[in-house]
């Protein structure tokens, strides 16, 4: 999974901004242990850098379980796993903090998302 | 090009108060009435409706329901919540069927028109042909909170959308995934919660299941597999309660099969309607 690469191919994705035009924030993106900020403005993901270990900062918080996360980056997804509302539907992804945050992006979270599954690893 | 789909409104009362409802239909034949999913409307079937091979045998009929596409909704609407019930639901489908003069059609629903349609055979055999459940379950749990669909700090079209999005199996032509997704945009304001409070909450079906006799009228079941709401396992777990139903899984479909890909739907569906004469 190639994080470090992420706001390039998000800045190549043609739309996705449009879905996060409104969204300024600091997202905290968790896979099973690991964690990152995803520093976003505008719709424009600008950082996706490792989160301290020491008091992060963040206004809202995904956190995806390794095992299912992992399943949801298969080329193509089994079904179920294609989706991550199909990972909230199994209790593997978690939302927490400013939910209208998601809500109101929900596009720009699962197309972010999808590209981590692109290129190939 | 001119479809042969035309489309129509009818005035009736339902539920004593005055309704006007806006319909499509085309070809001739048996009648079949098609149900569309919670938040959306009646062209989620237009595949289906410029199907020659469909319409020259059956007389397809799809209705908006109240509050939805362009069905208004009643007058004094602005005073209510609006919410979808089993009685509610059942009504307005025989009160449309009896105004457009459909004799015994099979009905066809899909998600909470597939779960709807086991109360119509449990409630009016005798008057269906037959039924037809797409994404069909007789209950789900709640998965997310769905205050969210209608809230003032998050856009309701997008949300709807975008909380259904990942339903449509991934192999869906884009153009008919995003026109699925658009009909979903256009819901009113509180109108796609407003029917889950039928299909994650009230409309629980599973006991009235044993009161189906599928010699009287047959139901058959078709899932699609990347359907992570109504799961396979959710239609099997209710087709194994009614016996004589018939269950397909479908490969590669979502939750709104006969809208996200009509043709991949299509070679599991023509033998279903092929079994009514």
């Amino acid at each position: 999974m190639n994080i470090a690469g992420l706001p390039a191919r998000a800045a190549a994705a043609p739309g996705l901004a449009r879905w996060g035009r409104d969204l300024t924030a600091d997202v905290l993106f968790s896979v099973g242990d690991a964690a990152w900020i995803l520093a976003i403005h505008k719709g424009v993901l600008i950082s996706a850098n490792p989160a301290p270990a020491l008091m992060p900062s963040y206004d809202l918080a995904i956190r995806a379980g390794a095992e299912d996360f992992a399943r949801f980056l298969q080329d193509p997804p089994p079904p179920g796993w294609h989706d991550i509302m199909g990972l909230v539907r199994l209790g593997t992804f978690k939302v927490e903090g400013n939910i209208a945050l998601f809500m109101s992006h929900i596009f720009w979270f699962k197309g972010v998302l999808a590209l981590l599954r692109e290129p190939r690893a | 090009m001119i479809e042969a789909i035309t489309g129509r409104y009818m005035r009736l009362e339902l539920e004593g108060r005055a309704h006007r409802l806006y319909f499509e239909e085309a070809g001739q034949g048996i009648p079949l009435l098609l149900l569309h999913t919670a938040g959306s409307d009646g062209r989620q079937w237009r595949g289906l409706l410029n199907d020659a091979e469909v319409t020259s045998r059956f007389r397809c009929v799809t209705f908006d329901m109240p509050w939805h596409g362009k069905s208004s909704p009643p007058e004094g609407w602005e005073r209510e919540t609006y919410q979808l019930t089993t009685a509610r639901y059942t009504g307005m489908i025989m009160a449309v069927a009896r105004a457009l003069g459909l004799d015994r059609p099979v009905v066809m629903g899909c998600s909470i028109g597939g779960r709807i349609v086991l109360d119509l055979a449990a409630e009016h055999a005798d008057e269906l042909r037959g039924v037809i459940g797409l994404q069909s379950a007789a209950f789900l749990s709640p998965y997310y909170d769905t205050s969210w669909l209608h809230h003032p700090h998050v856009h309701g079209g997008e949300v709807c959308g975008g909380i259904v999005s990942g339903l449509i199996g991934p192999h869906a032509p884009d153009a008919s995934r995003w026109e699925t997704l658009w009909h979903y945009m256009q819901g009113g304001p509180g109108v796609f919660r407003g029917d889950l409070h039928f299909y994650k909450g009230e409309g629980d079906l599973r006991p009235k299941l044993a009161r189906i006799d599928t010699k009287r009228c047959p139901v058959h079941m078709l899932t699609g597999n990347y359907d992570y709401s109504c799961k396979p396992e959710d239609t099997e777990a209710t087709a194994a309660a009614i016996p004589g139903a018939k269950v397909q899984i479908m490969k590669g479909l979502g939750h709104f099969p006969m809208s996200e890909d009509y043709a991949a739907l299509r070679p599991y569906l023509l033998p279903v309607l092929a079994e009514f004469t």
